[in-house]
Formats: structure tokens, sequence, C-alpha cells
């Protein structure tokens, strides 16, 4: 109560003195930034984004409820670890970044009707969001008709390419192809059996897997089977591995199924450490919930692991775990999305503006050097050159680091020969 | 006197509603609440359906969803194949086909894709369609008086076939991902702002249209007899009424509004996907009708509203928290007001009007309720 | 398809799959057995029933992690533990929902309906609010993981054959506390007439509490089981809400026999499908079959009475 009253009292009186040790520096730099570093607004927003002379607002859209919130949390973390971070290093264009949060609750629709409230309510100069393909797919064309910026996290089908859109995770043949040569290589793999969810980015994952399997590396697909998303039982599934004995299991099962996949696998005797399995759709968040014992000797693709040995990866993980929990684990998806306001901040700074169509048109061949997973430079196709690796999984949960490319590979969302 | 079909009560009713939806509205709201408020208003049609087949026939669908998403389809099909001409998509390797298709390796049209080139087929789908699907659940159900619990339990099932079917064919149906990046309609723009207000009005006409059928259906003897069967539907079949057929009846015309509801979503929003066929997004419609109150026809109209406004705000200001407010709501709206909205209007603030009103007049009878579904309506 | 197999293949298959069958039968004999109860008996619709089972699951994550962290001697024999704990945190967080929410509703079952959807929405929230939303991995024992090795090409899943265990054992439990005890003829009492049961001196209010705990319980410690083979996270009981209502209302809806019987067909029929197709159409086919079955002969495989 007395609390209350003195901080009443004192209240108006401590605003203004903030403001006025707010404004000293204001005042100070007040010369300096129309000629150096810190630009006038009308320069560098033309089109009427909520951009001010010291904040520039941005979008994020994920689901923090419903089924994808599993998946989705840790790219939203991610995303204001960046944020924060690049506040702290000075901001974008001398303008500290403010983020307006919203849910997409894993609906789709919601994803369109937020993604169209964040461009004509906030005006946000851009989005960081979208976690399925399908929330993707509904929010495309009101980033394109309202003229937004997209920055997507996940690995994906491909078949896409947007003036409005940032790929950062790989589209599929970037993560699929190096490691199936891989494991064709290493393991003399000649027989493969896909198990994947029963949506378009297994099928399509699936479909380039096949073609590339038979065509160049004349190997032999013994099964292909789906189930649908969040399907718990898959003993009947393990028989027919088990009848057909591949040389490789190709799996793209996602979320919650995974779990049920990978524990009824081990529980039916399938041993990870002679069976080769490899994954593209198993980070470290999944194997969160599969338990470490349950797929141990694992082979997952993809671009990042949290046990990466790099300084930038060596400065993440603890920064990451220090503002969401020691216990946080890190997966690919949340490593990309991390690049996202990164990867935004150097294309306004390459085309000192953070109009849209200037941003869009300046993207391609921005680097990032300060990549967890090393170093990523836009493509013109909006997506990121990037390496892809191979890791095994190990009990504690982490990855560790098999194989990776020697050269960044080329993104291709359109891949001739594998429609 | 009850022959015709609004009483003066209800003609004010709706017009009070008309003037809401068509004056208030528009005057108040930007182009964006606008579209969302189109939007929520094609949650009203299914929830006008339910008044009709779960507050009078008793029959409580938690598949509706299968019908909104029927009518959608039959609209997004006509849509996605005037956006996938030619021209438009000229980079696919099979051009003149959806997308998805040709993501799908599927080369030519499927058979029943090909009707859909025509608006006035399509128009006639959205009704047929979801009606004829209605007609073949309802008659094997009800003719053989499987009711209650054990209907809403298989319209659940239904509902649960329909979306792994649309997801599991993903070639022919766009899959997880739905029908989206909807174009032009016979060559207009659904897109631009000016095109989402003339579909907002259209809309609203159409809801109208609705809600003097739902009214004409609640005040002939259909609508009594409807009633009666719900409150002891063995007498009304033992007076000689083919109690199956009137069920029937009910249940195909929420299954046509829910259709019309659907249809018209897909044009508002331009997108239609397997996520408003299943459970969930059925059993949210029921409580749109539960919260407007379950015998009310208007009430249906603002409960949608409410229950949208309320999760869109919540969802926008404590994104982590809404599913405890809709929870809440369930919870609340069965335990204390069973008759919603309309129950409450009918209980506190009518009887405060007419006491003011009535100086000058005398007291009109009770707008809203039937009164009989505290004590347990829908006969078990 | 079976060619290119030898014989002595083909009959492992054979055998695998069958226990695949059962495996899959004990699942869902265990999921609609709390859902029977509640459903069945007393005529309460709980779409609540897959987060009671859920509870139970994070239960068992958090005996877990304690013995992980207090007692890592007793740690094999841990599960036994969570699944009483199960038991009892579902059984009182059902006792706590009939009272405060149930009670009110027995004359209006599709209201049930309503509510309980309702609940199961909060405490989806509220699982997230408290667990997080990712999903948690919960460690088992040693002994519970791996396969009985019979032949070279016939292993036998441990885990599997503990749920058919488990499943058995609740079951005999449950048929002895409803045909045989005095209390089971109490609330068998209660069910048929409410009146006439008050009139001859059974605290029928007592009777339903209890009556609805026990399923909740028993859903609890489903998900207690369920750890070992799917998921948890806050919303993975809406997995099988479904599922659960349709083993329940095949089998018809008052019979303990008939939802054994229906949990035994559907999941013959779904594992043979599965086999020669993908899972997805399996799903769709033996929904069908359910549902189109349930059109021909609405009352269930086994049912008393079911015209209203």
């Amino acid at each position: 109560m007395s609390d209350e009253i003195k901080r009443g009292l004192q209240s108006p009186f401590r605003r203004k003195l903030l403001m006025g040790m707010a404004a000293l520096p204001a005042i100070t730099m007040l010369p300096r930034p129309s000629f150096a570093d810190v630009p006038a607004t009308s320069a560098i927003n033309t089109t009427g984004l909520a951009v001010t002379d010291t904040e520039v607002t941005c979008g994020i859209l994920h689901s923090a409820t419903g089924t994808m919130a599993i998946s989705e949390t840790g790219s939203i973390e991610a995303e204001k670890l960046a944020i924060a971070q690049i506040n702290e290093a000075g901001g974008i264009l001398g303008r500290k970044i403010k983020f307006i949060q919203e849910d997409g609750a894993s609906d789709w629709p919601t994803f369109a009707e937020k993604a169209k409230k964040l461009l004509v309510n906030d005006k946000v100069a851009a989005i960081m969001g979208c976690w399925t393909s399908a929330s993707r797919k509904a929010v495309l064309p009101v980033v394109e008709q309202y003229n937004g910026m997209l920055y997507y996290p996940t690995f994906y089908e491909g078949l896409e390419q947007s003036k409005n859109v940032i790929y950062t995770g790989q589209e599929a043949t970037q993560q699929i192809l190096a490691g199936l040569n891989w494991i064709a290589k290493e393991k003399g793999a000649k027989s493969f059996f896909f198990i994947g969810s029963d949506y378009i980015w297994p099928r399509t994952s699936n479909k380039i897997a096949r073609k590339h399997v038979e065509n160049v590396l004349k190997g032999k697909v013994v099964g292909e089977e789906y189930y649908p998303l969040g399907n718990t039982q898959f003993n009947s599934v393990i028989n027919k591995i088990k009848l057909t004995k591949p040389d490789v299991i190709f799996t793209d099962v996602v979320g919650g199924s995974n779990v049920a996949f990978y524990k009824q696998l081990k529980a039916a005797g399938i041993d990870l450490s002679k069976q080769a399995l490899l994954t593209i759709s198993v980070t470290e968040d999944e194997i969160d919930g599969i338990g470490g014992e349950n797929i141990a000797g694992a082979y997952a693709c993809m671009k990042y692991f949290e046990s990466l040995d790099n300084p930038n990866n060596k400065a993440f993980v603890p920064a990451f775990q220090k503002m969401w929990g020691a216990k946080t684990v890190i997966g690919d998806v949340t490593q990309a999305a991390y690049l996202g306001p990164w990867l935004w901040k150097l294309t306004a700074e390459k085309a000192g503006s953070f109009d849209v169509d200037k941003i869009a048109a300046a993207s391609p061949g921005v680097e990032f050097k300060g990549a967890p997973e090393g170093y990523v430079r836009i493509h013109e196709n909006h997506h990121l050159w990037s390496k892809t690796r191979v890791g095994k999984a190990k009990l504690d949960g982490q990855f560790e680091l098999i194989y990776e490319t020697a050269d960044l590979v080329e993104p291709d969302p359109f891949p001739k020969g594998y429609q | 006197m009850t022959n015709r079909f609004v009483n003066r009560s209800e003609l004010i009713g709706i017009l009070v509603l008309a003037v809401f939806l068509v004056v208030i509205l528009p005057l108040c709201l930007d182009v964006f609440r606008l579209n969302l408020v189109a939007k929520y208003l094609t949650y009203a049609f299914v929830a006008l359906g339910l008044v009709i087949c779960w507050g009078y026939g008793g029959i409580l669908s938690l598949g509706q969803g299968v019908f909104f998403g029927l009518g959608g389809y039959c609209m997004a099909m006509f849509l996605k194949l005037e956006a996938s001409s030619p021209e438009n998509t000229k980079i696919q390797s099979t051009p003149g086909i959806p997308d998805f298709m040709d993501w799908n390796q599927i080369t030519s049209l499927p058979f029943f894709w090909k009707p859909f080139h025509s608006l006035s087929f399509t128009i006639a789908a959205v009704i047929l369609v979801p009606g004829i699907f209605a007609l073949i659940i309802g008659a094997a159900m009800f003719k053989r008086r499987v009711g209650g619990t054990y209907f809403a339990i298989i319209t659940q099932a239904v509902a649960a076939i329909l979306t792994i079917l649309i997801v599991g064919q993903q070639g022919y149906t766009g899959g997880i991902n739905g029908m989206t990046d909807l174009r032009t309609l016979n060559g207009w723009d659904i897109r631009p702002d000016h095109a989402k207000v003339v579909l907002y009005f259209f809309e609203v006409g159409c809801l109208f249209v609705c809600i003097f059928i739902a009214q004409f259906i609640r005040h002939s003897k259909l609508g009594r007899i409807l009633v009666a069967m719900r409150d002891k539907e063995d007498r009304v079949r033992f007076s000689g009424y083919s109690v199956a057929n009137f069920k029937i009846f009910a249940f195909c015309v929420a299954a046509i509004f829910a259709a019309v509801g659907g249809a018209m979503f897909a044009l508002e929003v331009g997108f239609m996907s397997p996520s408003f066929v299943g459970i969930v997004p059925s059993i949210e419609m029921v409580i749109y009708t539960a919260v407007g109150g379950r015998l009310s026809i208007l009430g249906a109209v603002y409960g949608t509203l409410l229950v949208n406004f309320a999760k869109t705000s919540l969802s926008e200001s404590f994104p982590e928290l809404w599913l405890f407010g809709l929870g809440g709501l369930f919870i609340a709206v069965v335990l204390a007001f069973p008759n919603g909205l309309a129950g409450i209007w009918g209980d506190y603030v009518q009887p405060r009007i007419d006491s003011l009103l009535s100086s000058r007049k005398a007291k009109p009878g009770k707008e809203w309720t039937d009164n009989s579904v505290a004590d347990g309506a829908p006969a078990e | 398809m079976f060619g290119d197999y030898s014989i002595g293949d083909l009959g492992s298959i054979f055998v695998m799959q069958g226990f695949a069958g059962l495996i899959l039968f004990s699942v869902y004999v265990l999921m609609a057995l709390g859902l029977a109860i509640i459903f069945g008996q007393m005529g309460v619709i709980n779409m609540a029933h897959g987060e009671f089972m859920i509870l139970g699951a994070y239960v068992t994550w958090m005996t877990s992690n304690f013995f992980q962290a207090y007692l890592p001697g007793l740690f094999a024999g841990y599960f036994f533990l969570a699944m009483i704990l199960a038991f009892l945190a579902s059984g009182a967080l059902g006792m706590l929902v009939e009272w405060v929410l149930i009670r009110h509703l027995y004359k209006r079952p599709l209201d049930t309906l309503l509510a309980t959807w309702g609940l199961s929405l909060i405490l989806q929230q509220a699982f997230r609010s408290v667990f997080g939303a990712r999903e948690v991995g919960v460690e088992l024992p040693q002994w519970m993981l791996g396969s009985l090795h019979v032949t070279d090409s016939i292993e036998v899943p441990i885990n599997g054959v503990f749920v058919m265990c488990l499943t058995f054992l609740i079951t005999l439990c449950v048929a002895y506390v409803m045909y045989k005890s005095r209390w089971g003829r109490q609330v068998r009492a209660v069910v048929q007439n409410r009146i006439m049961a008050g009139a001859v001196g059974i605290n029928t209010e007592k009777v339903d509490r209890y009556t609805f705990g026990l399923g909740c319980g028993i859903a609890g410690i489903a998900g207690s089981a369920f750890t070992m083979i799917g998921s948890t996270g806050p919303t993975s009981g809406q997995l099988y809400i479904v599922d659960t209502f349709l083993v329940v209302v095949f089998g018809g809806a008052a019979s303990l026999v008939g939802t054994i019987a229906s949990a035994f067909s559907i999941s013959q029929t779904q594992s043979t499908l599965e086999f020669f197709m993908s899972g997805s159409m399996a799903k769709v086919l033996t929904l069908l079959a359910v549902v189109g079955i349930l059109m021909l002969r609405p009352q269930g495989l086994f049912a008393l009475k079911v015209r209203k």
C-alpha cells in the first residue's frame, strides 16, 4: 500500500527524469544522424511502413497454441533472441526493432488473417513467420498482394519462389540429395524404404528421393508408406520393413507420430546401430520428445546441428540457452529462424532502405558470416546457399557431425528431372 | 395468428440486425475488419442451420464442418480452375491444371473436376452435393432411429473420415494445404478491397435469405412438429407423422445452410482447406449456436460474431491465454446460460425494456425463448 | 507381393502381424475402458477423456524425473508407482470435475459434450502453460525397452507385452468391480433407475462421483502406459478421442464385453489393412466400415437397448 503511494508520487517525477535522460543523448546526437549512420526516415521508408526515427516494426507470426506450438515455439524463441541481439548492437539503420507477435493457432486461415493484419493495420516492415507449408501457402497470396516481406524458416518441399519471401531453410533437393549420396556411398545402400506423414512435404520429398535413388544411385525403393498426421501405431509398417529388409529406412514422419514411430521401432527389435535409418524430419527438438535412447544411431540430414563446432555456434548456443533456459535444445529450424532477422538487417543496410521492393532486390548476394551454421548467402531465387550435413543421433539427444558437403549447396526449388 | 412467418417483435429484431450489419458495421470498420466480419458471418450460416437442426429438431450434429467444407470445396474448385488458366500456369509441366495437381504428377484434369468450369454447375453443386450427402446420412441414420449422442458421435466419425480422405488424396484435393491463391470469379478479381466490400453485402443478403427461410420453417406447421418431435418423439410418431422424414429434412436444411456458408467463405477469404472439415471446427460451430441461444435464429448470428470477436481480440492481446477463455465460455454457456445470449436477453433485458414501455402499451409476448431447454429439451 | 519371400519369412511376418494387431487391440481396450464406464454406464459424453489420459502421461513423466533425480537406485520400478499416481491424479481430477460440472448435467447428455469439450480446451492450455508447448520424452527403465528374441525373425516387443498384460489385468479388475462387487451393483442400479436406487438407500451422488472418478482414473493409467508407445504433448489427447468413442459406440454403449469385442474387430481390421495398403487408406476404410456397420446396426455389436 505505502509502496504504491510512494510510486504514485514518484512516478511523474521519475518519468520526467527518465525522459530528460533519454533526451540527453538524443540531443547530443541530433546533428549527427542525418549525416552519419542514422538516415532520415523519409529516405529509407517511402511506402508508409511502420518505421519511425527510433523504431522499426516487424511481425512474428507463429503458432503459440494448437498442435503446431510444439514445433514453432523454438522459432519464436530464436527470432526474439535475434531481435534482442540486433537491438543491442544498435538496431537496423539506427532503429531498434519492435516486434508484434501474432498467434497463428495452428490454423492456416488464421495465419492468412493475421498476416493481413500485420501488413495492413500494423504496416510491419517484415514478417518472421510460418512453419508448415500449409501456413506458408495460406500467407503467400497475402504477402504478395500487400507487398510484404516474409522470412520463412522451415526446410520445405520447394516448388515455390516468390519476390516477397526469403526461405531461410533448405528446399528439398538441397537437403536430401547430399544425404542420399552420402549414405549410398558410405553404407553401399541399394534398397530404400520410405515412410512419411501424409501431406505435401513428405510426399514431395519422397518423390525427389525416389527419382534420385532410381535414376542416379541406381538403387531400388522397396516400399513407400504414408500415415495420417498424428498417427501413433506403426507396428504394421515396421513388420513390412522387417519383411523387405531395406538397406536404408528413409523417414519424413513429423510431429507426435515421430515419437511413436521410433519407440515402436526400437521395441520391435530394429537396432539402429545395425539398420541404417536416414531421417530428414528429426531435429534436436523432436529428440526431446522421442528420447535419445530410442533414436541413438539414426542419421539425420539437414544443415544445422546444435553440436556444430564453429565460433558462431559456440556463441549462439549459450546465448540461446541463457535467454530460454539451459535445457532448451536448438534444432535446424530454430537456427534457420534465427537467421531471419539478421538477414533482414543485413539486407536493409545493403539496400539502405526498408522498402520491400528494395529489400527484395537487394537480397540476392547478401552474406551472413555470423550464422551459427557457418556461412550463408542469399541466392537469386531467394533461398539460401548452405552446406548440407549428416549427423548421427547420440544417447544424450545431440547429433554427432559425420559428414558435411565441401561446398555450399545451391538451392534449386524447381529441380529439373525431379518433378 | 402465427401463420405469418414473422411477428412484430421478430420483425424489429431482424430490422435491428439488418441496420447493424448493413449500415453500422460498414461505417465503423475499415475494410480489413469488415472482411473479418464477413469471415465470421460465413460461420453464422452454419450456426443458423444448427438452430433448425439442433435447437428445433433436437439433432446435434458434430459434423457440420463436413458440409461447410463440401460447399467451400465446390466453390474453391471453380475458383481454382479459373485461377489456373494456361496463361497463369505456364511454368508447370502441364499448364492449365491446378498447381497442386502438377506437383503430384497428375497430367490431366480428373473427370469430376471438369464440370466445375461452369459457374452455374458450381452453384448447383454447392447446394446439391452437401444436400444429397446429408440426405444419405440422414436417411441411413434416422430411418433406423439412431439419434442423440449416437448420431453426434457418428457425424464426428464422418468428419474424421472426410478429413483424412482430403488430406490423403492431395493430388485431387490439394491435401492439407487446401486450395490457395483463388483469384477471380468469372473474370472479376475477388482480392482487392472494393471487391471485399461488394462480397460482404452480397453475403449479408444471402444471410438474410437464410434467416427468412429459417423463420418460415419455424413458424410453419413443420417447425411446430420439429419442436414436438424434439420434446416427445414417440407421441409424434404415434400421431402418424414420419419422424424420420422430418429429421432428415431438418438435417438437410442445416447442411445446405452450412454449405452456402462454406462457399461464401471460399469467396471471401480466397482459400479453402481441410482444417474446416474436421472435428474441432465442427464443435466450435456448435458453440456459436449455443452462445447465441440454440433456439434463437438471430441469436445464432450474434453468437457467432461475439465468439469470433472474442477469439480474435483475445488472441491478439493474449495469444497464450485465449483457450482458457474459450473453454470457460463453453462451460459457462452450458451451465449457467443454456439459452445463450437470447436467453439473457429474454430473461433480463427484454423485461426491463417492456417495463419501461409498459406505461404506453400492453406487454408483448416474449420474443426469443421457448422455455423448454432449461429442463432438458432434446428428448433422449 | 509375396512372391519374393520364403515360407519362413512369411510365417514369421504372419506371427508378428498378429502381434501388432493384438497390441493395437490392447491399446484400444485400454483407451476405451474408462470411456465405456463413463459413457456406457453413466451416459456422459466426456470429450476431455484424452486430456485425462495425457494428465496420466505427465504424471508418469514427473515421476520418472523425480526418481532419476532422487532415487536412481529404484528407477527400474518407478513405472508401477507412476501408474498408481496417474490413476489417483486423473481420478481425483475426475471427481472434482464431476462435482463442479457433470452432476448438473445428467439430464442433458448432449450438453455434457459441450461442457467437457470446453474442459478439454482448458486442460490443454493448462498443460501447455505448466509443462511447455514442446513434447516431453518419458525415460523408461532399461528392462522395458527392446524385445524378446523368439527366433531370428520373430521378435516380441516387451512394451507391447507389458501393455497387453496391463490391459488384461485392468479389464479383470473393472469386470470384477462392476459385476461382482457390492459397489458395482449400486452403480448399475443407479444407471438403470436413479430414483429407485435412491429410494432403496443408495447414495446416488456418491456413486456417480466415484464412477466418474474410476473412469477418469483408468484413463490416467492408459495415458501412463501410452508413454511407452506414443508421444506426450499438450494436444496429444485429441488424437485418441474419435477412435475411443467409435470403439465404445461400435461395441454397444452399455456393454463391457461389447467394448472388448469391438476393440478386437476394429484393431484387427485396421492392422491387417495397414499391411496391404497405405496407413491413411487403411484408416479411412476402417472408419468407413465402422460407420457403415453402425448405420446397419445402430445399437452396436452388443447392446441391450438403444432405441429411444
